[in-house]
């Protein structure tokens, strides 16, 4: 059991989670915007999450939390 | 019995360095450059006897960067150079001012342009008054005139600094650099002054502090360069160092600093032997300029003459301070030259001559 | 649940200002983790460089000093000289430190100044909008090398690690890179190293950080880290290459 949590209003949409993510579960999402004008990245699947933190290693605005 | 009073013989250069150990300076970053290496030489003996910090930089930008680095850090700093090794300075002595850090910088001239010659001369004034570096800024510049004044103004020189955030430079030359002459240090007072903007680490007992000069806004830049200009009013208005010899009752103002103020001296006395009533107004502080003194010499002598070692660059302020109400003429010798008291006793001659 | 990861506390709540996918965010947050775990973010006085990574500043919690361009080396060494309790480093990128500061670093290293300084090369100018930078590799299209890094004309990249590591003066040069999850972590052990070493009165330690500009490359974020893998890492290879320590220890044994 794991949750990763996003400032979503803070991502820039770079997608560089959605790449480091190994059950590929992460996605940008292509039909909202955020508050700085990008799609952010969304958790698709949380129940598949293993709580691994690569999201977030790779995640240069340091806006994802991990919690296991 | 002991002398109430210890006077010692001692080099401009050195005097400089002593003083500035005094007034409580523990770190110096210097290159070597002639005529002043005697400052970094002294350094380099006493520093590491009395806890402090002497390094060589690997050039007069890096030491400069070592100052205020070291300036951040809330220290007494120093470094020095000569004219060429000043221009190198210019860029770091612009982020010092920019970032309102205080710092102490001789420059004991030497004749340019260029690599020029090593020997006496005046000719970075507007260097050191009008700026140097880039953007709008100023320094506070002190123009000894003797070995004692190289210690006194030196130590004065680093309680400017502290107390405006800015830089002091002493504008020396050569000639006084090198020359040898008794001095006392008794008049050493040092002030303290509270530095909270310091980079000391937080210790996790309040928020980051930074020094920074980069202000991206031009809103917030500009409301950053009216505060600095406020304060240096406070500079102009309560910091004008000049002494005046003969003006009296003078028809003909000399005006001179530094080694050249030494020379006018004699040819004014030689002047007022031979019945001209010459007098001498020495700035000491060339920023801020003695503008008042000037102008009111204006409504009582004949004429005025500018005596510089260099090709005539303090003469634009003297215009400017006697709002060109009476003439003024320039007496000069460059690359290295210095006048006679006789060339300036022609000048006062000529000066005298114009107006009749 | 307990928290597996989160954003360190050396690092302040200012929006990094970085381009999408920039690896500045990453590796800022590797220093400030770093500072973290050594407990030293109340004696850590950071130097930022002029280029993209100049309000840093406004990133790194502790106290920080913005330095001219290439000069953070000569800053620090102030700073450190001033205050060696205290724990300083300098954020500096290739053009900053091996262009226009190129005599600071290597006096610098050569001194041995008890100094941790993180180098992000990128192989371009990025505040400026993408010139030629030290490190741009032979070929690579830039806005001032239009058609390709001709090394006949303008010469070649500088190696920095490699020339440092020539130096007597430095302890400890390494390169690291934060193109993947595994190089990431490597890169965070490095950072961390190179201020322990600074704490145990050491000496200078250069991490060189092989890093991306998705933007001024004209890539998208995962393009230019795979430009990385392909491109960068076989002109400047991974690794240690100085360690004054661990050679002494070798040599023990």
């Amino acid at each position: 059991m794991a949750k990763v949590t996003f400032l979503t209003d803070l991502c820039k949409g770079c997608g560089l989670c959605v790449n480091a993510c190994p059950k590929h579960i992460l996605a940008i999402a292509k039909d909202r915007i955020n508050k700085k004008g990008y799609s952010p990245a969304v958790m698709a699947s949380q129940d598949e999450c293993i709580g691994c933190a690569f999201c977030a290693t790779m995640c240069p605005d340091c806006i994802i939390t991990v919690e296991k | 019995m002991a002398e109430k009073t210890e006077r010692v013989l001692m080099k401009g250069n050195e005097a400089i360095a002593e003083a500035a150990i005094r007034a409580g300076c523990r770190h110096y970053f210097g290159y070597p450059i002639t005529p002043q290496t005697e400052i970094a030489a002294y350094m380099a003996k006493k520093m590491p006897k009395i806890g402090g910090v002497f390094l060589q930089a690997e050039s007069e930008i890096a030491s400069i960067n070592m100052v205020y680095g070291a300036a951040a850090a809330g220290m007494r700093v120093m470094t020095s150079s000569s004219s060429p090794g000043i221009s190198l300075k210019s860029e770091g002595l612009s982020y010092i001012a920019g970032s309102d850090v205080p710092a102490f910088v001789v420059n004991v001239q030497r004749g340019g342009p260029g690599l020029g010659g090593i020997q006496p001369s005046q000719s970075d004034y507007f260097q050191a008054t009008k700026g140097g570096g880039h953007g709008d800024y100023r320094m506070i510049v002190l123009a000894p005139a003797s070995v004692q004044e190289m210690a006194s103004l030196t130590v004065k020189g680093f309680n400017l600094a502290d107390k405006y955030l800015m830089t002091t430079m002493i504008l020396a030359d050569g000639t006084i650099g090198q020359m040898m002459e008794p001095i006392t240090f008794e008049d050493v007072q040092v002030e303290a002054y509270d530095k909270p903007w310091a980079l000391t680490g937080t210790k996790g007992q309040r928020k980051h502090n930074i020094v920074n000069s980069l202000y991206l806004k031009s809103d917030e830049l500009e409301r950053k360069n009216f505060e600095r200009y406020a304060r240096y009013k406070v500079v102009e208005e309560n910091e004008v160092l000049y002494e005046e010899y003969g003006m009296e009752d003078a028809e003909i103002c000399v005006v001179a600093f530094g080694i050249a103020a030494r020379v006018a001296k004699n040819a004014v006395a030689a002047a007022r032997k031979e019945g001209v009533k010459a007098g001498l107004i020495r700035p000491i502080t060339l920023w801020p300029f003695p503008k008042k003194v000037l102008r009111q010499a204006a409504d009582q002598v004949k004429a005025f003459v500018s005596v510089e070692l260099n090709m005539g660059q303090m003469i634009e302020d003297v215009r400017l301070a006697t709002e060109c109400r009476k003439p003024v003429s320039l007496c000069n010798r460059a690359g290295g030259m210095i006048p006679s008291p006789g060339q300036v006793l022609d000048s006062i001659r000529e000066a005298q001559k114009g107006v009749c | 649940m307990a928290v597996v990861f989160q954003k360190p506390k050396s690092l302040t709540d200012a929006v990094l200002h970085y381009c999408p996918g920039c690896p500045h965010g990453i590796i800022h947050r590797l220093v400030a983790e770093a500072i973290d775990s050594l407990g030293i973010e109340g004696e850590a006085i950071g130097v930022a460089p002029v280029g993209c990574a100049v309000m840093a500043y406004d990133y790194f919690a502790c106290d920080m000093i913005e330095a001219a361009h290439g000069r953070a080396p000569a800053t620090a060494t102030g700073i450190k000289r001033c205050r060696p309790d205290n724990i300083v480093f300098t954020y500096q990128g290739d053009g900053d430190l091996a262009s226009i500061g190129m005599a600071e670093t290597v006096h610098a290293a050569a001194r041995n100044e008890n100094i941790t300084v993180i180098f992000v090369n990128n192989a371009i100018y990025g505040m400026t909008g993408g010139q030629m930078a030290p490190t741009s590799l032979p070929g690579q299209v830039t806005q001032t090398s239009p058609y390709g890094r001709d090394v006949a004309h303008c010469g070649w990249p500088i190696k920095v690690c490699e020339m440092l590591a020539a130096l007597e003066g430095p302890e400890y040069v390494a390169r690291v890179a934060v193109n993947n999850v595994k190089n990431v972590k490597a890169a965070g052990k490095a950072i961390q190293k190179a201020f322990q070493n600074q704490m145990d009165k050491k000496g200078f330690s250069l991490i060189e950080v092989v890093s991306a500009c998705p933007t001024n490359w004209g890539m998208t974020p995962q393009k230019a880290l795979e430009w990385v893998e392909s491109d960068m890492l076989p002109y400047y290879p991974l690794g240690v290459y100085k360690d004054r320590t661990a050679a002494k220890e070798g040599e023990a044994k």
